[in-house]
């Protein structure tokens, strides 16, 4: 195979064994989403504590580059304020596992690659807006999440 | 493969007039087209029609007198008069143009399933249908208050249609919704049997013929049901065109799905008079273009014959089960003997995401469908998120069917299998 590569050593392994997979019982946060399209289904659970992700997992079934790019999402974000997370922006996500290059090549599967990251701006958009009554972040999280992809 | 014959085409010669199998995909690698079931390749023949029309004769139909509306109105009637023989209706006026077989669907399941399903009846589909065959049923039972119940299959992929008798006993049921052919299993339904229970007693039976009419003989007048619903594009013709055929006593009774122009005998101030069938059903300027062009795909099909047509599918399906058989990790879905499956195959390589091996073998040209194929309720009941489907069609070759096979080996290469 040629062109840019998505198949990477690094991609095969996070799908062969994902990290921070699994159900948070009783997650300050659950939010579930999938891809229509393609099947790609997870929940992503967080916990806060004092304005911090003390805890985030996520399970379900996706190909390769979702399974990826979740397991690396919690990596990152894992101990980070909200604040922070609240920053956090796809590039950061993608150049992590070198797929920037999708978004150009593969508008298809771009949305494996962000479909967590679209479960976490969900996630914690309603977290600021219910439980930090901060409006103004809770609309831009919203926002960003519905026009990720 | 499909026999030489003086009155048709070799598979050499049905591959060349088809340019787009000519096209180089990814890295210069030769197309293998193998998502059939989706859409199909079309011929020069259609291409050329369509240009044809554009070029020399386009024009709304049914209204104005001079020439080119003359020509086009004649040319579109032309088309129901060749589905009529291709498919053995008796009554032209029984064909009614729609968008797809999703449109045809809706419009029996708005116009006649508001007239005649209420509270407390049952309306019976199968797990395997398609979300056009299923999620119409939904809003229809859910508004009236009637029930849905879903034949489930067997192991085999096979409708196990003990069931429908249980259902059918009830008294309740008052329309069987079915697929001819599973879009995903290619599973052929045993449908003489299925209309003959319910005629019976006395249940009408809508079958979705999307994947069957394309792949082999179909008999309208033979079959007995009450619905038929089929789309252009699956079978050589143009996207945008779909046909439902219905009984004439039932279309007869049905309320017009849409109002608009063409659908109207006479329109006052407050009350209008519907045109006669199957105008009543064609509101509005139809696609009159490419059902004109369709007259060349059925035109293209009666020459191969349906009969080669299934038995080419036949043999590239045996061909391609006892090969895939052998590889390992390869899990089929489905029927196993292709005398009870069109030439469709869903398959899972070890436990690689189908978007993965599609994305994969993609870089060797092989296009074949990764997902739920529109059909999640059966994806639930094979326990999987998606699978992956090759489909064939007249001009696949045995070795396009290697390459596939071949390029599996890509994806163990790839994920250390």
């Amino acid at each position: 195979m040629s062109g840019d590569p998505i198949y990477t050593e690094m991609i095969i392994e996070y799908s062969r064994n994902p990290s921070n997979y699994g159900k948070i019982e009783d997650a300050h946060i659950k939010r579930h989403d999938s891809n229509p399209l393609c099947g790609d289904s997870i929940d992503l659970y967080l916990n806060i504590d004092d304005k911090k992700i003390s805890d985030v997992k996520f399970d379900g079934k996706g190909c390769a580059i979702c399974m990826a790019c979740s397991s690396v999402l919690t990596e990152m974000i894992k101990g980070k304020s909200l604040e922070d997370v609240k920053k956090f922006e796809k590039d950061e996500l993608l150049s992590e596992l070198g797929l920037e290059h999708l978004i150009k090549t593969s508008p298809v599967r771009i949305k494996c690659a962000l479909l967590s990251l679209k479960a976490l701006k969900f996630g914690i958009y309603s977290y600021f807006a219910d439980k930090m009554n901060d409006i103004e972040s809770a609309g831009n999280l919203k926002e960003e999440a519905a026009n990720l992809y | 493969m499909i026999k030489i014959q003086a009155n048709t085409y070799s598979l050499e010669e049905i591959r060349s007039h088809f340019p787009v199998l000519n096209r180089r995909v990814r890295d210069d690698k030769r197309l293998v087209y193998l998502d059939n079931a989706a859409t199909t390749q079309k011929p020069n023949q259609v291409i050329d029609a369509i240009t044809d029309y554009y070029q020399n004769h386009n024009s709304n139909i049914h209204r104005a007198v001079h020439a080119l509306a003359e020509e086009s109105t004649e040319a579109f009637e032309a088309t129901r008069d060749k589905i009529a023989k291709f498919l053995n209706i008796q009554n032209r006026e029984e064909i009614i143009f729609v968008r797809g077989t999703t449109e045809a669907i809706n419009l029996v399941a708005y116009s006649w399933g508001r007239d005649n399903v209420q509270k407390g009846d049952i309306v019976v589909t199968t797990e395997y249908e398609h979300h056009s065959n299923i999620v119409p049923w939904q809003v229809l039972t859910q508004e009236t208050g009637a029930e849905l119940k879903y034949i489930n299959i067997d192991d085999n992929g096979e409708l196990m249609l003990e069931q429908l008798d249980e259902y059918l006993a009830t008294g309740k049921v008052k329309l069987v919704a079915i697929s001819h052919v599973s879009n995903v299993l290619g599973t052929i339904t045993d449908i003489h049997n299925v209309i003959k229970k319910c005629k019976n007693v006395g249940v009408k039976v809508l079958v979705d013929g999307a994947q069957a009419v394309p792949h082999m003989k179909v008999d309208i007048d033979n079959l007995d049901c009450d619905f038929y619903a089929f789309s252009a594009h699956k079978m050589l013709g143009p996207t945008g065109v779909g046909i439902l055929w219905a009984r004439k006593d039932i279309l007869e009774n049905m309320k017009p799905f849409q109002g608009g122009g063409d659908m109207i005998r006479e329109v006052h101030k407050y009350e209008t008079t519907w045109n006669d069938l199957p105008y009543k059903f064609e509101a509005g300027t139809p696609n009159v273009a490419d059902v004109i062009c369709f007259a060349a795909a059925i035109d293209y099909l009666a020459k191969i014959g349906m009969d080669n047509v299934r038995n080419h599918e036949i043999e590239l399906t045996k061909y391609a089960l006892e090969k895939m058989s052998k590889v390992k990790g390869l899990t089929i879905y489905g029927p196993k003997d292709p005398q009870k499956a069109s030439g469709v195959i869903s398959f899972n390589f070890n436990d690689v995401h189908p978007h993965d091996v599609a994305t994969i073998i993609d870089k060797n040209g092989v296009a074949i469908r990764s997902g739920h194929h529109c059909a999640q309720v059966l994806m639930e009941k094979l326990n999987v998120a998606a699978t992956n489907r090759a489909s064939f069609y007249i001009y696949t070759t045995k070795e396009e069917v290697d390459t596939l096979i071949d390029s599996l080996e890509q994806v163990a290469k790839v994920f250390k299998l």
